[in-house]
Order: C-alpha cells, then structure tokens, then sequence
C-alpha cells in the first residue's frame, strides 16, 4: 500500500499522538512529581515502616506462589502434553479459566468457599485463617497465575518430544533422574519465562488480594495495597506516587528480563 | 506410561509396530514400571490441586449465587443498581473494545510499514500496560486527568474517565495480535491493486481490511473481556456512582463489603457468562476462519 507523505505522516501522528497522551505524559507526570521533591523524599517515602511491610509481605508472596506454581505448573503441562487419559479437554479449560474471571470475582468466589459459613470456613474455627490473612492472599494471587507456568512450558514439551526421556529410560534411568536430566534443562527457558510472568503479577495483583485481604498495615497489606490506602484513606497523594514508581519500577525490570529471555529461547 | 509413548512413537513413523517385548530381565527393575504407575498418581495430583485452587471457589460461588434457586439469582441480577452496573460495565466495555479496534490496527499499522526514529522504544512501549500493576495505571491516569490535572482536564468520577483507564490497560491486546498478521502479509497483492489503480482507502478496505479481520476480532474480544472484569485500574478513576460510573466490578465488591453474599455471587456469576460467552464466540469465530483457509 503507497501512501501520501502526507497521509503517512498524519497517521504517524495520530497513532503517536494517542500513546503519548494514554502512556507517555502519565507516566511521565508520576516520574516528575515523584522525584521533584528530591530522591531523598521518594526514598523516605517508600522506607516507612508500613512501606516496608508491605514490600516484605508482597515478596513473602512471590515467595509462596512461585514454587506452587512451578511444581504444580510443570505437572499440569507434563499431563497435558504427554498424558493419554479422559477429561483432558477438561483439563485444558480449566486451566485457561483464570484468565476469563476478574479479580474481584476470585476473591469472592474465596471468601465464598473459605469464609466463615464457606464449604471450608471450618478450618477457621481450627485456628487456620485463610480470608483477611495471608493464605487467602496466596489463593488469590495462584488462582490469578495459574496459567502462566503451564502455558510457557506446555509448547516446549511439545517441541520435544520424548525420544530424548526415552532413551534415558531405555538406558536404566528412573523416572526422578530422566525429569531432573533430560525434562528440566529442556524446558528451563520456558519455565523462567513462566516465573517471570508469575512474579509479576503476584507484585501487581490488587484486586483479587484486596477481597481477601484485612487491609491492616503491616499486617495483610501488599505494596498494590499500600498504593490504594495511601491514596484513598490517608489522602498521602505523594506517597502513593512514590510507592506506584517503585511498582513501575519493578514492572519495566520484568519487562527488560522478559525481552532478554525471549532472546535467548530464540537462539536456543 | 513409557509403553504408551514407544507405541504412539512407532506409529507417528508410520510403521507398523512390532509387539513390543516384555521387559528384558537386565533392564533394571522398577524404571518403566515405577513410571507407569507414577503417572496416574501425577494426574490425579494435579486434578486435586486443579480443583482446589480454581474449581471449588467458583462452584461454591455459583452455589452461593444459586442459594435461593434460579429465580433468587434472576431478581439479583435483574435489581436496579445491579443491572445499571452490568449496563455501564458492558457499554463502556464495548466502547473501549471499538476504540482499541481502531486505535490498535492504527499503531500496528505505523509500527509495521512506517520508519521513524524512536520507533523501538514505541514498540517496548506498548506491552507496558500488560506489565504495569493496574493500580499504578489507575494512579498515572489520576495524575494526568484527575484532580490535579496540571491540563485542568477533570475525568474524575466520569465515563470518559473509566474509557481512559481501561483503553490504558488493554492497550496491547490488538496491537499485538494485528501486527505479526501485518508484517506476514504478503505486500505484491496491495501493490497489484495500486497499480491497477486502487486508491489507498480502497486497498485498505478491501485486500488489507480482511486479511487482519480474524487477529482484528480476536485481539478486540480478548480487550472486550479483559475490560468488562477490571477493577484496579478503575477503583480510583471511576468514581463508583451507582447507575452512572459504578461497573460490576465495583457492585459486587460493595456486596461483600455490606454483607450481601448472594447478591454479590450472583452479579460474579453474570459477569463470568459474560466473559464465557465472548471466549466461547471467538474460538467459534477462530474454528470458522481456519476452516475456510483450509478449504481455500
């Protein structure tokens, strides 16, 4: 398709035009009121103690979920790649669902079945919190990562095939040995990619986390949390800032990993 | 288990396979056999996790949501506020989908046949909306077009102001599903139809238009779903006006919060039938288009 210069240079502007005045000049007005004051009073802003629980109890999270999601998520993808058994399709679409709930939706549907009067909320009176404590805020933040581990490793193990897992066997290895030899090194890059995607939104996950979550600095609230009470509760606009920068932050880090590890899945 | 493969693998080779032979006796006991019977416990492992994590929180929703049988769910979803919700929800949604239809293939469109300087950080630019915590877009936007707008543009508590937050957070949904069907496709048709005298409007509506239709729809339904189920990046900028700004979102959290379970489950239940439906019409829509390529 030829186009005008002029036609072409319209359509530049246009589409430049809208990312800057979605993306860009936000982004940009956070930097600025964020670090006019000096990186001094961003730094002070995000060390107060709260702050700093919430930063504990966010990476207390990743912490939980991560190993959940690769253990659970490599096991998913293995049946579903090499598994022959009924209910597959099942298995399939269920593991997409998480991506079809909103948030708010899977915090409810927690507090429905571990909230006092839930099918489960009996573990309560057994001295195990899960609703307003941090194993709702671990489901929560599961439920909404579940697919990433399993989607990121799936095609790999596809790629693979098993002739590599089976000569292993044929050559006396047991089942632990051929995984941690032969399986693991081949989805490794898959697999980093998955976590990558999970830790990323297990720091940005807010809204699944805010229904099951009391809210009580340095208790049960998040760094996404501690975003949202300084804004709405504390009027601290600043400090809300201060606190989104640090998660931008974090989310542009994510980013630059995502792109190298793309890079290097490639050139595998 | 290991039996299985080296049948399925015999067969993809396309030739017959022998019987197999039993297990020598120096092949070191417990390897094929441990892994056999491995695999169904492995299966079943998952399926219990499976069902904890995601099946049983939304069957003890939709329990919930059906604790006073289906007419109790219908009157829920049918009460004023509910519906308004449901209505502003679905309508802004819409209206977002349609802006990222157009917005989106723009963007691809100058990132794919376009040079300028600059344009790599664009393109980087792009997934940022998918990497960026929700509530941090909800605090951008805020700074830019909430009370301290330094523009004195007030989005606060408005419609307009929910479009905003979420044309930012599904921004890459079509621009990332146009753009690789963009630069596959083949230029020397849309060259043919130039010089035969086509104008350019003419060739993007009839041979560029339809080549994107089906990454076009897709990336549009995927922004739709994503859109009617957003609650962090529209928490702050919403307003949460019942009737007017308050999406389904917002309802049901306000459900739980004054103590109206079934309310609350039952909207969740709509909203996910919502989304469900929409899934459902795209992979329909999918299936159709890869049939039709098929038999081309």
């Amino acid at each position: 398709m030829r186009t005008a210069p002029t036609t072409r240079l319209g359509l530049r502007l246009l589409a430049l035009g809208y990312l800057v005045l979605l993306l860009a000049l936000p982004i940009a007005l956070i930097l600025v009121r964020t670090f006019s004051p000096g990186v001094e009073a961003f730094l002070a802003s995000v060390r107060t103690p709260a702050a700093l629980s919430a930063l504990n109890l966010s990476l207390l999270i990743v912490a939980l979920v991560v190993p959940l999601n690769v253990g659970f998520g490599v096991a998913t993808a293995l049946a579903l790649v090499r598994g022959r058994f009924r209910g597959r399709g099942l298995l399939q679409a269920v593991v997409d669902l998480p991506f079809a709930v909103s948030p708010v939706v899977v915090g409810v549907s927690l507090i429905l079945l571990w909230g006092a009067g839930g099918w489960f909320g009996g573990v309560e009176s057994l001295g195990f919190r899960v609703i307003f404590g941090v194993p709702g805020m671990v489901l929560a933040t599961v439920f909404v990562t579940l697919p990433f581990v399993v989607r990121e490793v799936e095609p790999v193990l596809h790629e693979i095939g098993t002739e590599q897992e089976e000569a292993a066997a044929t050559l006396g290895a047991g089942a632990w040995q051929t995984f941690w030899r032969i399986t693991l090194p081949a989805i490794r890059w898959g697999l980093t990619y998955g976590v990558v995607l999970t830790i990323a939104r297990s720091l940005g996950e807010f809204g699944a986390v805010i229904m099951v979550s009391s809210g009580f600095p340095g208790v049960s609230q998040t760094l996404t949390l501690l975003v949202h009470a300084r804004y709405i509760d504390d009027h601290n606009t600043y400090g809300a800032y201060a606190v989104a920068t640090l998660l931008m932050g974090l989310a542009v880090l994510t980013l630059l990993l995502m792109t190298l590890l793309d890079r290097k899945r490639s050139t595998r | 288990m290991s039996t299985a493969t080296a049948t399925t693998g015999a067969g993809r080779d396309g030739v017959a396979a022998p019987p197999l032979p039993a297990p020598t006796p120096d092949r070191p006991v417990g390897t094929g056999r441990g892994r056999a019977r491995l695999a169904p416990l492995g299966i079943g492992v998952v399926g219990l996790w499976l069902s904890v994590v995601v099946l049983l929180p939304l069957a003890a929703l939709t329990a919930t949501a059906l604790g006073d049988g289906v007419t109790g769910l219908w009157s829920a979803v049918t009460a004023p506020t509910a519906l308004a919700a449901l209505r502003v929800t679905v309508g802004v949604a819409a209206g977002v989908a349609l802006v990222n239809a157009v917005m989106g293939t723009l963007i691809a469109w100058v990132l794919v046949r376009d040079e300028f300087r600059g344009k790599r950080v664009v393109d980087a630019l792009i997934d940022l909306p998918f990497a960026l915590p929700t509530i941090v877009a909800s605090i951008v936007l805020l700074s830019l077009y909430g009370p301290n707008s330094p523009v004195h543009l007030q989005l606060n508590a408005t419609r307009p102001g929910l479009m905003v937050a979420l044309a930012f957070v599904t921004l890459p949904f079509v621009v990332r599903s146009v753009q690789p069907v963009l630069i596959e496709a083949e230029r020397d048709v849309e060259e043919a139809a130039a010089s035969l005298g086509a104008g350019s409007w003419t060739i993007f509506r009839r041979v560029v238009l339809p080549t994107l239709a089906p990454a076009l729809i897709s990336g549009t339904g995927l922004a739709f779903a994503r859109a009617i189920g957003e609650y962090g990046s529209v928490v702050l900028i919403g307003g949460n006006i019942p009737g007017r700004t308050q999406v389904a979102s917002q309802y049901i959290q306000q459900q739980i919060e004054v103590d109206r379970p079934l309310n609350a489950a039952a909207v969740s239940v709509a909203l996910l039938g919502i989304a469900f439906a929409t899934l459902f019409l795209l992979r329909l829509l999918a299936g159709r288009g890869r049939r039709r390529e098929a038999s081309a």
